[in-house]
């Protein structure tokens, strides 16, 4: 018995065992609950797949029938390219089956009104459960086996069968919710086809109006378009300034300086909003400190995109002091060596040599800056004023009383198209040009310190700026303290015992209210992580290690999911899986997965960037004396990347426990997450209790990070730790 | 190692409803003040340790979609509180099952009016009546006059000092534009809001917001329902509370079970127990300060004195109807727009 017959004996073995013991369909108490077993036999909706052909779900019968074709596979025909060419067939006409059947027959008959006058009446199915996910995993490995079958990939079935679940997970949580979006918008309360609501919406002047420019409102796309054109210009600059302060200068805190680039990362998003208000609002504090000196009245200017901007800058510019950092320092010193040799002045210098080389890393902070600024959410959400932003629009065309999913799907359209453009042309930019200057030959020396002309203001800036971000992050924690914002400043303990209150009466209890939320988030953080940074990891293997056809398109789709949306992503997750044949809203499970896919492109990041670092010799070696490329990434790889695995995993956790823009879609009376909890508050103008459970959010993030940083720590004095790849926060 | 990766992969996809088991749980939308929203869960569950109940806070217009998005695969079991209207257009629509409470004897009979209207889906838990708070520093300050009625509102001085919620996301903007109409006619109650608009700092998303707002003394004045007014000012915020000189609506806040809830028995025993004396006693302890429903509840002296405010006859079966919502609403983002004047 070869290795090909022995996988398949298994995958058989699963599926057959599937179809004849495992629910089919989904069990609302959950499967593991084994609740259903009690009622197995009196309730035919718990039945596996063999029986509910029976007892007449034709529509399974295909799925059986294929099956059984392996299966005769297995036990007639040689292992082989014959076979394998078989056996790739028959798993993609199963998925593609199993994809048609799910989507046409939804809880109440056929799910498209044109289905129901071709076919007649159909009894209604429950969404896909245990059965059907052990089916579409079997039909997966069919193709994978069948192709290492035929030889490809030089019959290396782990790197294929890897391949083709990560296709599969990418497919159905990341494209299909995004198509749903889109069918969603023509597709009526009842089900029926229509493209009134899309007429309607895509030239809507309120979207597309232009008339700010001779006087009157402009269109929500446009206000948004400028937002994020204004947003990148001024992070990009001050992260600039930054950049080169820490640098370039003798500036004394240089080192306190790169503290902030660990800001974004903890910082809830709608927290610096929230900060604004309590500093700048017509009765924020520096407000009233304005106008008891000069006796001006500020008003209310921080509502609106004015006060957006701010908080975007504020909580942006890290981001792109982070991405601007690596470019400055890596200038050659000898290319300004070699200009000022030739007699050009320092300031000469830095125009026309140094500032063009920084280029690229400019265009690159500018485009993250960019992206993040038409993401972002929770800023818009606490400052917004009536006008709002795309991503903001999307939010209340769905849960707004209009209830316009149409409308949703139009707007998400222009925000995709947007932020996508803005991502191909970071790629199409950053491939095809070279400022490579640092090369193999020693450039000792250090940097030119900046021109007088130049340090001077940008030292000014870069105080005044920090001076600002430590003023907003001291006003989030001291607002937990005090006992009305604005109008009773005596100290008070009150928001955090309401927040985290326990008891020990009659017994140990939790009575905060921010607890139910904060064990949530707790719990699904730590699910989520190891789930990202393993599919992260695998992905970034495939990509780095292994040759295979449509690699380039493969890496090109993952990292584009991260220039979706937030609020793209939530919207389409709840249009997509609130209904067979995946049904998870209202589950834990949907935020999972969501954060899974979400966080993803970090992990890969990382791992490319920190397997870039190990020679492939040593796989190699390892491939030699036998051992498979399973074995070899497990045994081999994978304790080399402990950092960069370490990183993943903290990243992704801090970003479960951050990110408001899809969770607030998602999240249900059991399963809320702290983020939505806390802008529940922020509506409410509980801003005590907001900012006391922001600040512990903040001190867990810092204590995880800290701990972190403490674990891979000693490792420096050999190896340099992969940086989490911070210029991706906050999407 | 396949048939292992395998079984991890489809031990992911399934494994987390396992978190999903254990004693008997109801699914609760709550639709009120966050606060009286915990405290009726908590005071529940201490009566009631068999049942678990989840609850999220959502504004009306937020539920109403949630519910009605779900209306083929229902997450939720019970929905309390909220203005009336989305609960009429949920019974209308059907998304919300019948049911007669053995409580109903017990109530006002504007209360049982609602479950009439309806055919039994929804029932009123607590009246209040429209008006708005101001912030007597703000007006005193800028030696502005305490406005007394709607026409009052329209004053140049209060210009960029009131907010008011959306009517498409909240209740509460809704119950006043209808408000507005039924007092003053369609067009004219446009023209109202038009004049009204340049007046208008901000349209806020949920419907307390404004007075929160003004309490803060971020605006001047908010357009709210008169009970959420008289919280902040109970809270000892600077809000002064006025009933309009013309007339003003009221609201009906209603209680609902979902159609199809996946814990109907469990959403019942909320609802019996919420209609009783003894839970709506606990509002005025949470800071809600509407009328309560139980004809036996104490009436907290700080509740408005509904005897005393010159109420409209509030038509809930036309204003509360979809295609009339619609026609509204569509108008309202047509000629205001959301848009304020800043």
């Amino acid at each position: 018995m070869n290795a090909d017959n022995r996988r398949l004996d298994w995958i058989l073995g699963g599926a057959i065992l599937a179809l004849l013991i495992l629910p089919w369909y989904r069990i609302r108490a959950g499967f593991f609950s084994f609740d259903w077993l009690g009622d197995f036999f009196a309730e035919p909706d718990l039945w596996p797949g063999l029986f509910q052909a029976l007892i007449g779900r034709w529509q399974l019968w295909p799925i059986i029938l294929l099956t059984a074709a392996a299966l005769y596979l297995r036990l007639r025909a040689p292992s082989g390219a014959g076979r394998g060419r078989a056996m790739v067939w028959i798993g993609a006409l199963g998925l593609i089956w199993l994809a048609v059947e799910g989507l046409s027959v939804g809880t109440r008959g056929w799910n498209w009104g044109l289905l129901e006058a071709s076919f007649g009446e159909v009894d209604g199915q429950p969404a896909f459960g245990a059965g059907a996910v052990v089916l579409s995993l079997f039909f997966t490995c069919l193709i994978s086996f069948g192709a290492a079958e035929r030889g490809a990939l030089k019959g290396d079935a782990f790197v294929l069968t890897s391949i083709a679940l990560l296709i599969l997970l990418v497919g159905a949580f990341v494209f299909y919710p995004i198509l749903s979006i889109f069918t969603g918008a023509f597709q009526d309360f009842d089900g029926s086809f229509t493209t009134e609501g899309v007429r309607r919406n895509i030239a809507d002047p309120k979207i597309w109006s232009l008339g700010c420019l001779t006087g009157g409102a402009c269109g929500v796309a446009w206000r948004t378009f400028f937002l994020a054109i204004c947003t990148a210009t001024a992070t990009t600059l001050l992260g600039l300034a930054f950049a080169l302060v820490a640098t370039r200068t003798r500036f004394p805190f240089k080192k306190s300086l790169r503290l902030l680039t660990v800001l974004p990362i903890i910082t809830p998003p709608f927290v610096v909003g929230l900060a604004l208000i309590m500093l700048l609002g017509r009765q924020g504090t520096l407000t009233q400190a304005i106008y008891s000196v000069t006796g001006i009245e500020l008003g209310r200017w921080i509502y609106g995109l004015t006060g957006i901007w701010l908080a975007q800058v504020l909580s942006f510019t890290p981001i792109s002091f982070l991405v601007l950092i690596g470019v400055v320092e890596g200038v050659s010193p000898s290319m300004e060596e070699a200009s000022q040799t030739l007699r050009a002045g320092r300031w000469r210098t830095f125009r026309k040599v140094s500032l063009p080389l920084m280029a690229p890393g400019l265009a690159n902070a500018f485009l993250i800056g960019f992206i993040e600024s038409m993401a972002d959410f929770g800023n818009p959400l606490v400052l917004g004023g009536s006008g709002g932003v795309l991503s903001t629009e999307i939010f209340f065309s769905v849960v707004g009383a209009q209830n316009d999913p149409s409308r949703a799907a139009v707007l998400a359209a222009v925000l995709l198209f947007f932020t996508l453009s803005a991502f191909i042309a970071q790629r199409v930019w950053l491939s095809g040009r070279s400022f490579a200057t640092v090369g193999g030959k020693g450039d000792g020396g250090t940097h030119a310190q900046l021109p007088a002309r130049v340090a001077w203001p940008v030292i000014g800036v870069v105080s005044a700026w920090s001076l600002f971000t430590v003023i907003v992050y001291a006003m989030i924690l001291f607002g937990g303290f005090v006992k009305l914002w604005g109008l009773d400043h005596t100290l008070t303990l009150e928001h955090y015992v309401r927040a985290f209150g326990v008891t020990f009466e009659g017994g140990f209890r939790w009575t905060g209210v921010a607890w139910n939320s904060f064990w949530t988030t707790m719990t699904i953080a730590l699910i989520a992580a190891p789930l990202t940074a393993a599919v992260g990891l695998l992905t970034g293997w495939l990509i780095s290690r292994q040759t295979f056809p449509g690699k380039t398109v493969f890496e090109f789709v993952l990292m584009m999911s991260f220039a979706i949306p937030g609020t793209v992503i939530g919207i389409s997750y709840i249009m997509a899986f609130n209904l067979p044949p995946i049904q998870m809203t209202g589950t834990a499970l949907i935020l999972i997965v969501c954060f899974v896919f979400r966080n993803m492109p970090v992990g890969v990041r990382g791992s490319v960037a920190a397997m870039a670092q190990l020679d492939g010799s040593l796989d190699e070696a390892s491939l030699t004396l036998g051992a498979g490329s399973g074995r070899t990434l497990r045994r081999v790889i994978l304790p080399l990347l402990r950092p960069a695995i370490m990183a993943a995993l903290v990243y992704s956790f801090v970003r479960a426990i951050t990110s408001i823009s899809a969770v607030i879609f998602l999240v249900s009376a059991k399963y809320n997450m702290a983020t939505a909890y806390i802008v529940g508050l922020v509506e409410n103008g509980q801003y005590g209790v907001a900012i006391a459970y922001s600040s512990v959010l903040i001190l867990v993030m810092i204590t995880v990070i800290g701990g972190f940083q403490m674990l891979v720590g000693e490792r420096r004095l050999r190896r340099r730790p992969v940086p989490p790849a911070a210029k991706e926060a906050t999407v | 190692m396949n048939i292992k990766s395998a079984a991890i992969a489809a031990g992911a996809v399934m494994g987390m409803p396992v978190l999903a088991a254990g004693a008997a749980e109801l699914n609760l939308i709550c639709s009120a003040d966050v606060v009286i929203c915990e405290k009726l869960v908590t005071e529940f569950e201490a009566g009631h340790s068999d049942i678990n109940v989840n609850m999220v806070r959502l504004s009306s217009g937020e539920a109403y979609a949630k519910i009605r998005a779900e209306g083929r695969n229902p997450q939720t079991d019970l929905w309390w509180g909220g203005t009336g209207d989305p609960h009429l257009q949920a019974a209308a629509d059907e998304l919300t099952s019948v049911y007669e409470s053995p409580m109903l004897a017990e109530l006002q009979d504007w209360a049982v009016e609602q479950a009439n209207v309806s055919g039994n889906r929804t029932v009123g838990v607590y009246s209040g009546a429209l008006g708005w708070g101001y912030n007597t520093q703000i007006f005193e300050q800028k030696g502005l006059e305490a406005p007394a009625c709607w026409a009052d509102l329209l004053n140049e001085g209060l210009k960029g000092e009131i907010q008011i919620a959306d009517p498409n996301s909240s209740g509460t903007a809704y119950t006043t534009l209808a408000t507005l109409v039924q007092l003053m006619g369609e067009d004219e109650a446009f023209e109202y809001l038009k004049g009204l608009n340049a007046n208008v700092a901000q349209y806020t998303k949920s419907g307390s917001a404004p007075v929160k707002a003004a309490a803060r003394g971020e605006t001047g004045l908010g357009i709210v329902f008169m009970h959420d007014a008289v919280s902040q000012s109970v809270e000892g915020f600077p809000i002064a509370v006025v009933a309009p000189c013309e007339g003003t609506g009221y609201e009906v806040g209603s209680m609902s079970l979902i159609e199809g809830a996946q814990n109907p028995d469990e959403a019942k025993v909320f609802y019996d127990w919420v209609l009783t004396a003894d839970a709506q006693n606990l509002m005025p302890e949470a800071g809600s300060f509407q009328i309560p429903s139980n004809k036996a509840a104490k009436v907290s002296d700080k509740v408005p004195d509904i005897s005393q405010i010159k109420l409209i006859d509030y038509d809930f079966a036309e204003y509360g109807s979809a295609d009339r919502r619609k026609e509204l609403l569509a108008r309202w983002d047509a000629e205001i727009g959301g848009r304020a004047a800043e």
